[in-house]
């Protein structure tokens, strides 16, 4: 009994007042880039040839943030110039469209104001659904719910039915193998629902696009109304999101 | 010509230098170095031919092997017959690895004890499915699970989406009440073909999939892959690159079994660690970051070296936050480990018997907890691991007990590697990407001890320096089976508790 007391102090109170206070990322960190359409035609050719991939797209300089795996190539290709990493951590959206990204994403709050934030405001449940990926984007949502980020502060809570859930948050490029699980646990949610797309495997099929074993893209098996970009996204990205989106 | 091929960890080979026995030696071979406690990094099927004639009669097979005696890589190959008496028969070494040359290449291990798919994959040869599956149904899993029969008999099924965030699986638990009998695990679902993309696509995007194919060993895999490269095409790496890429591993090594520990408390409804050490578990997390810009340390390993040095101001953050977090973890550690009602549920849970380890091939802390010594960091040191002192562990009794007390241990231990390696004073050399030409005709096996356990790489390539085969095998190939095994004669309650202190990787098996 001493000992859980002596931890309990050791460890006193660790919950971060964010949103409230932001929370600085060390520089290294690879956020939201910063994207200079002015830059050198070549110097973008050369970075959209090298992006692993194919997220750049050269003729209107914009990065497809729902491909990017935040790799970094560009940037030290570009020494900085054509794109450069910020410690953004804002970075979801609630059309497809608009991870074309060329400098600058619309505010995510205003998208869903009336609609959404109606429905699940006060409270928030959500089934995961891990199909397919390298399971980093699941640890990285697990960790909402670790003392540091505390998400049921917020009234969001993961669960483990469908039937309680007001909708799917779905990782991973939906593996041709989990595909029918993804569309029963779906089916599963009483109406109304959301659909929420979190990394790059679940938007655009990540790292694994182009395999024939997998669908590639959430949005082609069923109506995604949030996505959340990163590989993984970073757990304060998914927070930001869900709550700008939500609450 | 001799009968093995030896080879360091990572050393390139001719092809041609690989032995080529009639199958009948091969099997010979194989199964005296197994009996006399060899065990198995890899065993595969790749096409001679390229691959526009897959399943023409060029279909070869290649299997590298280990044992205590040598501290070097055996490797010998054959043409692959079409049917064979199954190894497994005699061995259960083979079990996984038969099973998958049956999925993957259409070959048919003849009584096999427990002939069933892998990862629901249709075989690249356009040969039918040694087993009977039908690949336009959506649903893996299509098969007739081992069943027990009688009174007070049932069955439990879970999955393949659980209740947690965690990835998919499909368990099957017979029991008698309370009592397990039987666990049968059948995977394949996080299947996204990472193999047969790692052999088509460009080689920009190798560094990318190796890293993904399991994130939380993203480090361990990465460097399998970036030694692989390395040596098909002459590149060197510089110390100062060795010493942040060995301390990455550790990181990721540090961060998982804390991760774990804290689990396993709260497994055992002992909760308070399971905070702190959940805490923790992301402060050496934000260290990778510090490292390289992301918390599982993507994007920093590439071949032929690392994408960011580490100067002297991130060694200062790191050396600082590991000085703040040892007194913590160890104080947390004491706390788990002292307290009786963990120990009650942890000591005699989930035994598995040295002798089934060795059986089955048991890797990483798994087996050490078991007493197989085995650690690849000591047995075929990459990067920095030739200068730095090994770990051993005195609790062996195969329980969870043993698994989390090992555990333990690596922690302290590898908190006294990243200190030492903090203490180097060679500084990486700033990375360039390069344009990597892979040798021709050759082959490579890289080694590495990931936070799971072995890890392992083979890239064979053709005439022209295209990749013709790429073999990944994952700690978990091996160790999946072992869960299956502690289960037997357990509570079925005690599954999370078994489940959490092996803590597979799904993705890393379904590839
Ligand atoms: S950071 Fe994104 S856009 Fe840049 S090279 Fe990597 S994947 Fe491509
Ligand atoms: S998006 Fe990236 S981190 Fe997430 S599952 Fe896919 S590969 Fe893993």
């Amino acid at each position: 009994m001493l000992k859980v007391i002596k931890n309990r102090f050791e460890q006193g109170h660790r919950t971060t007042k964010y949103p409230e206070e932001k929370i600085n990322l060390y520089k290294r960190f690879r956020g939201l880039p910063t994207v200079d359409p002015d830059c050198d035609p070549a110097v973008v050719q050369q970075c959209a040839e090298a992006c692993p991939q194919e997220a750049i797209d050269s003729a209107s300089c914009r990065i497809d943030l729902g491909k990017c795996v935040f790799c970094g190539l560009c940037e030290t290709l570009s020494e900085g110039k054509f794109a450069c990493f910020s410690q953004n951590i804002e970075m979801g959206t609630a059309a497809r469209d608009d991870l074309l990204f060329s400098g600058s994403l619309p505010e995510l709050a205003e998208h869903s104001k009336t609609h959404f934030k109606k429905l699940f405001g006060r409270s928030l449940q959500l089934r995961q659904i891990s199909a397919g990926g390298c399971n980093a984007c699941e640890a990285d949502t697990n960790v909402l719910n670790t003392p540091f980020f505390d998400l049921s502060r917020f009234g969001i809570q993961f669960v483990a039915s469908p039937r309680h859930a007001d909708g799917i948050h779905v990782t991973g490029p939906v593996s041709k193998n989990m595909r029918q699980a993804v569309l029963t646990t779906w089916e599963a949610v009483p109406d109304p629902k959301v659909v929420i797309a979190s990394g790059a495997c679940a938007i655009s099929g990540g790292p694994f696009y182009g395999s024939d074993d997998i669908v590639g893209d959430l949005n082609s098996l069923i109506p995604v109304d949030l996505y959340i970009p990163g590989c993984p996204p970073h757990p304060l990205t998914t927070l930001h999101a869900l709550l700008s989106f939500f609450k | 010509m001799d009968k093995l091929l030896y080879i360091h960890n990572g050393e390139r080979v001719h092809r041609s230098a690989i032995p080529h026995l009639s199958f009948h030696e091969f099997r010979s071979e194989l199964l005296d170095f197994t009996e006399a406690g060899g065990q198995i990094v890899q065993f595969f099927a790749y096409d001679e031919n390229n691959k526009e004639n897959q399943g023409k009669g060029s279909l070869k097979l290649l299997a590298v092997l280990r044992n205590e005696s040598n501290d070097k890589l055996c490797v010998t190959g054959c043409d692959a017959p079409d049917s064979f008496d199954s190894l497994t028969a005699v061995t259960e070494k083979f079990h996984m690895f038969e099973r998958e040359l049956g999925e993957q290449y259409g070959l048919k291990a003849e009584s096999h004890p427990w002939w069933k798919m892998v990862r629901y994959q249709q075989n690249c040869t356009g040969k039918p499915d040694v087993f009977g599956n039908n690949y336009s149904e959506n649903i893996p899993g299509n098969y007739p699970y081992f069943a027990v029969e009688g009174e007070g008999v049932h069955e439990v099924a879970v999955g393949p989406v659980h209740a947690g965030i965690i990835e998919p699986g499909h368990f099957r638990f017979q029991c008698f009440g309370e009592r397990v009998f039987h666990l049968e695990i059948q995977l394949g679902y996080q299947h996204r073909g990472v193999e047969h993309l790692l052999q088509t696509v460009p080689m920009k995007r190798l560094p990318i999939i190796g890293e993904t194919i399991s994130g939380d060993t993203s480090i361990g895999h990465g460097l399998c892959m970036a030694q692989g490269i390395e040596s098909l095409a002459d590149l060197e790496v510089d110390e100062g690159s060795k010493v942040v890429r060995t301390l990455a591993l550790e990181l990721e090594r540090i961060a998982n079994h804390i991760g774990d520990l804290g689990a396993l408390s709260l497994d055992v409804a002992f909760s308070p660690p399971a905070a702190y050490f959940g805490r923790i578990r992301g402060e050496y997390l934000n260290l990778s970051q510090i490292l390289g810009g992301n918390r599982f340390g993507r994007g920093l390993i590439r071949p032929g070296g690392v994408t960011k040095v580490m100067g002297e101001e991130q060694r200062q953050l790191i050396q600082e936050k590991m000085t703040e977090l040892t007194p913590e973890v160890e104080h947390v550690n004491d706390l788990i480990f002292s307290t009786p009602s963990v120990r009650g549920r942890f000591d005699h849970t989930g035994t598995v018997s040295r002798e089934n380890a060795e059986k089955i091939g048991l890797v990483g802390y798994a087996g050490r907890a078991c007493g197989l010594p085995y650690d690849a960091r000591v047995k075929f040191p990459t990067e920095c691991y030739g200068d730095l002192p090994g770990n051993s562990n005195n609790k062996t009794d195969g329980d969870v007990a043993s698994r989390a007390e090992v555990r333990r241990e690596e922690i302290m231990h590898s908190i006294h590697l990243v200190n030492t390696l903090l203490a180097r004073s060679e500084e990486a050399n700033s990375y360039t990407p390069q344009k990597t030409e892979l040798a021709p005709d050759s082959f490579v096996v890289t080694v590495n001890e990931a936070w799971r356990g072995e890890a392992s790489h083979c890239i064979l390539t053709d005439a022209q320096g295209k990749i013709l085969r790429y073999k990944v095998k994952d700690p978990s190939f091996h160790n999946w089976t072992g869960l299956a095994l502690s289960l037997r004669e357990q509570g079925i309650s005690d599954f999370p508790l078994c489940n959490k202190s092996f803590n597979l990787s799904y993705c890393g098996f379904d590839l």
